[in-house]
């Protein structure tokens, strides 16, 4: 295992996102920040208690999730996209590392950063809302491990991206709606029975459910069915990029 | 000095059919300076790219120090450099910090006092902590080359160095590869330049639509291929040659004031003391004589249209 290498491109990028802090932090506190004004105090007043909680907290598991979900897919994409885009890349595919290596560098930082963000939307969740945490050790798993699996998928997405409309377009056409929809704002239980049913094949529900579950102790899913289905995406994932290295699909001629 | 690079029989053919490598074999000693000389799209990229890892073979090996590149890539790769043709570098980085990140990408733990020699070398030292954005073109390629020997790599490849720079920049970059040689670096340089390759090359190898042509010590290339002119000025200019002078080998300025004959040095008689005895017959007076070498340039376009023929 080529750990210099690994380090190198972990503090590289983490370089990236320290050089432009303000922006990477200042964006999401603020626009945290307007949801809880705009859902919590503004609507969230009018609405009652969703299973126990009320509507200002209930939100906090699923608006945390929105931002880690994005940026984990974000900054992982553009991650090995940009030195695809510059030309850099082929410093990465002569030097003398495999693609766990490659891998772990990228998708670590670009899940770091993610992390950082969720962390500091929970703290900013604090000052407008009560939360308490049921389980704590839960809700750190399902953060890390949320941002592992869609930092890994935005790699996928940085790596077959051909130009940066593509970067956008999953992001946009596809993960957006699936988390919107994927229970953030409600609890799938509020919807009418066929779209109950059409909500369990959006795997982010399960996601969100895990994650609101360490916080308030109920949940839309059960618990194990979560757990699988973030084990499962991130399997997924991981095959999809061994496929990638092996074939050099999209990267090695 | 024993091979350090052992390219066998090696293929490339891209997905469209496209044959860039057509089993190209190739033996590269340690410490020597190897230029491959080719036009445009002949598969010189293409070569180093697959002798790097950017590219994958279709077919043959390779082996860098004893270490095959795709069995043994780690201990091949650490041997290589590679400083490629096109200037690819994140324009934001400090030079310093993407110098480090090189090194650091081929395992080698921190050493600042390595890199500070290398930046100094390639007189990039008082530019460490500038943008590279902010740099001119000819630094920007002493960065990649500075990226490239981060790692003290024993092998480098250099795809074009002196590609769209100009007259300065290319002996500057001439120097520095003498330096490098100096320090036991072996290099293999592409190029499209006759002069550079004559100018720093121990060897060349000549490569044309994806085959090696021919690879041999620059000294023997030119003598075994070259040719020489002999010019005979003289006194008086003359309307055509005598009957007695007419040959292939002989042709009149169209001044009428010289004789040209060309000859081979290395043919058994060069017909050169007939030559002057049947001028001096002819009447004809001497004023001067002059002989010139072929270039490696002639020989070079003299191989490029066989193959092509």
């Amino acid at each position: 295992m080529n750990w210099i290498a690994v380090k190198s491109i972990y503090m590289f990028e983490m370089a990236r996102f320290f050089r432009t802090i303000t922006q990477s932090l200042i964006s999401p506190v603020l626009s945290t920040s307007l949801y809880f004004v705009v859902f919590g105090a503004a609507i969230g007043s009018r609405i009652e208690q969703v299973e126990g909680v009320s509507y200002g907290s209930f939100i906090v598991p699923g608006l945390i999730m929105l931002s880690v979900i994005t940026q984990s897919i974000s900054n992982a994409s553009f991650g090995i996209y940009f030195p695809k885009f510059i030309g850099t890349v082929f410093e990465l595919l002569s030097a003398p590392i495999n693609f766990i290596e490659i891998v772990m560098g990228y998708v670590g930082a670009a899940a770091t950063k993610a992390l950082f963000i969720g962390v500091i939307i929970l703290i900013t969740a604090f000052f407008f809302v009560d939360i308490t945490i049921a389980h704590p050790i839960w809700m750190v798993a399902f953060l890390v491990l949320t941002c592992i699996s869609f930092a890994l998928f935005g790699f996928i997405i940085g790596i077959w991206a051909g130009n940066f409309e593509q970067l956008q377009l999953v992001p946009l056409l596809i993960v957006t709606p699936l988390v919107f929809l994927g229970g953030s704002f409600y609890s799938i239980t509020m919807l009418p029975p066929v779209w109950q049913i059409i909500s369990h094949f959006n795997p982010v529900v399960y996601l969100i459910s895990g994650f609101r579950w360490s916080f308030f102790g109920s949940a839309d899913v059960p618990i194990v069915t979560s757990l699988f289905a973030i084990a499962g995406f991130t399997a997924l994932c991981l095959g999809v990029i061994w496929w990638i290295f092996r074939s050099g699909w999209r990267i090695r001629q | 000095m024993p091979d350090i690079v052992e390219i066998t029989n090696l293929r490339k053919a891209y997905s469209d059919g496209f044959e860039a490598l057509k089993g190209v074999s190739l033996k590269i000693e340690e410490g020597e300076i190897l230029a491959l000389l080719g036009p445009n799209g002949a598969g010189k990229t293409t070569l180093i790219s697959t002798v790097c890892g950017i590219t994958m073979a279709t077919g043959g090996s390779v082996k860098v120090g004893g270490h095959d590149t795709l069995t043994d890539y780690r201990a091949a790769r650490s041997m290589i450099g590679l400083v490629p043709q096109e200037i690819n570098l994140e324009p934001f980085e400090k030079v310093m910090s993407t110098v480090r990140f090189s090194r650091g990408l081929f395992g080698k733990p921190k050493d600042d006092a390595a890199l500070e020699k290398i930046l100094r070398q390639l007189s990039l030292w008082d530019k460490k902590d500038s943008q590279i954005r902010a740099l001119s073109g000819g630094m920007k390629r002493r960065v990649l080359i500075a990226k490239a020997l981060a790692h003290e790599p024993r092998v480098l490849f250099l795809d074009e160095p002196t590609a769209g720079v100009d007259v300065e920049l290319r002996r500057d970059m001439w120097n520095i590869v003498a330096d490098l040689k100096a320090d036991g670096v072996t290099i293999i340089l592409t190029t499209h330049y006759i002069e550079e390759a004559e100018a720093i090359a121990d060897r060349i190898g000549v490569i044309a639509h994806g085959e090696l042509l021919l690879v041999e010590e620059k000294s023997t290339l030119m003598a075994r291929m070259g040719k020489k002119q002999l010019e005979v000025q003289l006194t008086k200019p003359i309307d055509a040659l005598p009957e007695s002078l007419r040959s292939d080998a002989l042709v009149l300025s169209a001044d009428g004031c010289k004789l040209i004959y060309t000859y081979d040095t290395h043919a058994e008689r060069t017909g050169i003391t007939k030559l002057l005895s049947d001028v001096s017959a002819a009447g004809l007076v001497l004023a001067d004589l002059e002989t010139k070498q072929s270039s490696l340039e002639d020989i070079f376009v003299d191989l490029v249209k066989e193959d092509a023929a």
